[in-house]
């Protein structure tokens, strides 16, 4: 069954730009990505869309649905009513290219400020050993598609631009949640997540798991528990007592 | 609504949209109802806090247990003990409020709900903030949110004097209505205690070899579980003490009078 859908959709290039009305066909069974496919190929040939795998697994068609961080191959037009009107925009946290496009190299910057897999010297690879329940933890966190909605959702630079600099956003502190939880990681990760990167931002008000497509809980099994890693290190005199008494 | 715009260039690279949200959706009526719920449990505990009618035998009101000084009724003290005196004449429940009050304050659900309805930052996801300035918990005040584990340790004896108050009330009253409310209650208070963030780091979360320590492991995955269902833990708890001490008092003013109450 087809009908037609009311669309607003935003057009320009760099921040100026404009919400673009359009009536488009709809047919059963489709979702955003489609219609906005439709208006492409009918009516708005330069209208700029990333996208790739149409199968929620690439990350690549990220943008916001009636204001929602949504991915639009994910997005099933049954979930809307024929008569309302679907407002698309481009991810407001980052710089737009154009129409629904945006620069998300800060997430790339961010990514390469984090210290890589930092195994010990005398462990060569080949001879890593460790139990399916000690990587478990981490392997939740290795679903993350980079679609960077969480990054894009958080308030911490979604409203404060000047945090950019020092926040590395859910997906990076999950990145160096990842490696302080992994067993052969000896890298010191927990004053760099505070100092460097921004932890002490986070006030978990949990918008990043909220808006995640893999369903990652991202503030309870991530950030929490390197907040409290974090506390061990820098907050907590009876754990600092501890460890000098055992010399952990 | 207008969206509050940061005039750095790199701000303005952004699609300027001059709206707060484009959400359609009612996305301000959880912080709304989180606002109100709070709000009333303030109120209530204020009242609370300063009502004389906290005991009537076998029930004590949790608000006002452990009750510490000498102005205490015998059966309402701790093990018969008054260990603060009678120097204090303040309401005995001043004493103890601070625990149960602080792990509630600094528990990271909490957190997330207030810094969501009172604070506004954010109200809801993906709608802006009335604040120009955001330094999370970089600094004073926020940054004693971390002090959450002592808290917790506090809050570890408050339950499990809520239960020893329950279990008395149950030796002496089984079947009082009010012991079945004070035996819930301290039910709930004990799993929202065990559910916290910083329990489940103490129990196994600050490892990162589970294998070599499966007792605590196991532990972990216990609290783990429990921890899922926080949020509503905290919100069960958190009526489930007002019903409790609500009821006693009313017991012990009179109020309630049915043959089991």
């Amino acid at each position: 069954m087809s009908y037609k859908g009311k669309f607003r959709v935003w057009r320009g290039e760099g921040g100026e730009g404009r919400l673009e009305d359009f009536t488009v066909e709809v047919n059963e069974g489709e979702v955003v990505l489609d219609v906005i496919h439709r208006l492409q190929a009918t009516q708005a040939p330069d209208l700029a869309v990333r996208w790739n795998c149409k199968a929620g697994k690439c990350g690549s068609c990220s943008m916001e649905i009636n204001g929602k961080p949504r991915l639009g191959c994910m997005t099933r037009m049954s979930t809307f009513t024929e008569d309302e009107t679907i407002t698309v925009t481009p991810m407001r946290t980052f710089p737009v290219i154009k129409d629904l496009v945006t620069d998300v190299s800060y997430n790339y910057q961010k990514a390469r400020e984090i210290p890589s897999f930092t195994p010990p010297k005398d462990v060569k690879p080949g001879e890593y050993r460790m139990q399916q329940i000690d990587v478990e933890r981490s392997q939740e966190f290795r679903k993350c598609i980079e679609c960077f909605m969480c990054n894009n959702v958080c308030h911490v630079i979604r409203d404060h631009e000047e945090n950019k600099t020092h926040f590395a956003g859910p997906r990076f502190l999950m990145r160096i949640a990842e490696l302080d939880m992994h067993p052969y990681d000896v890298a010191d990760r927990k004053d760099s997540a505070q100092e460097d990167h921004g932890l002490g931002y986070c006030n978990i008000t949990k918008c990043c798991t909220e808006v995640c497509p893999e369903h990652i809980k991202i503030t309870d099994n991530a950030l929490i528990p390197m907040k409290e890693r974090v506390v061990d290190r820098k907050y907590d005199p009876l754990v600092w007592l501890g460890n000098k008494i055992f010399r952990r | 609504m207008t969206q509050q715009t940061a005039e750095s260039p790199a701000r303005k690279q952004r699609a300027q949209l001059k709206v707060r949200t484009l959400r359609t959706d009612r996305w301000w009526l959880a912080p709304a109802l989180t606002f109100a719920g709070l709000t009333f449990f303030l109120i209530y505990g204020f009242w609370a806090i300063f009502d004389k009618s906290y005991f009537v035998e076998p029930y004590i009101a949790p608000f006002s247990s452990p009750c510490l000084t000498t102005a205490c009724p015998e059966g309402a003290r701790l093990f018969g003990w008054a260990p603060i005196g009678d120097w204090f004449t303040l309401p005995p429940g001043l004493i103890i409020l601070g625990l149960p009050a602080g792990f509630r304050f600094t528990c990271y659900y909490y957190r997330k709900s207030y810094y969501r309805s009172f604070w506004l930052s954010p109200p809801a996801c993906a709608v802006g903030e009335p604040h120009k300035k955001y330094t999370g918990e970089t600094r004073l005040p926020l940054v004693i949110q971390n002090v959450h584990r002592y808290f917790f340790y506090g809050a570890i004896l408050i339950g499990a004097v809520l239960s020893y108050d329950a279990i008395l009330a149950l030796i002496h009253k089984p079947a009082g209505l009010g012991t079945w409310i004070l035996l819930v209650n301290a039910a709930l208070i004990v799993l929202y205690t065990l559910s916290c963030h910083s329990c489940r780091h103490i129990t196994a979360g600050r490892l990162n070899h589970f294998s070599k320590h499966p007792l605590r492991y196991r532990a972990w995955t216990f609290v783990s579980k429990l921890n899922a269902k926080h949020m509503q833990l905290a919100w069960a708890s958190l009526f489930s003490v007002m019903i409790a001490d609500f009821y006693v008092r009313m017991v012990a003013k009179g109020v309630i009078t049915f043959p089991f109450a």
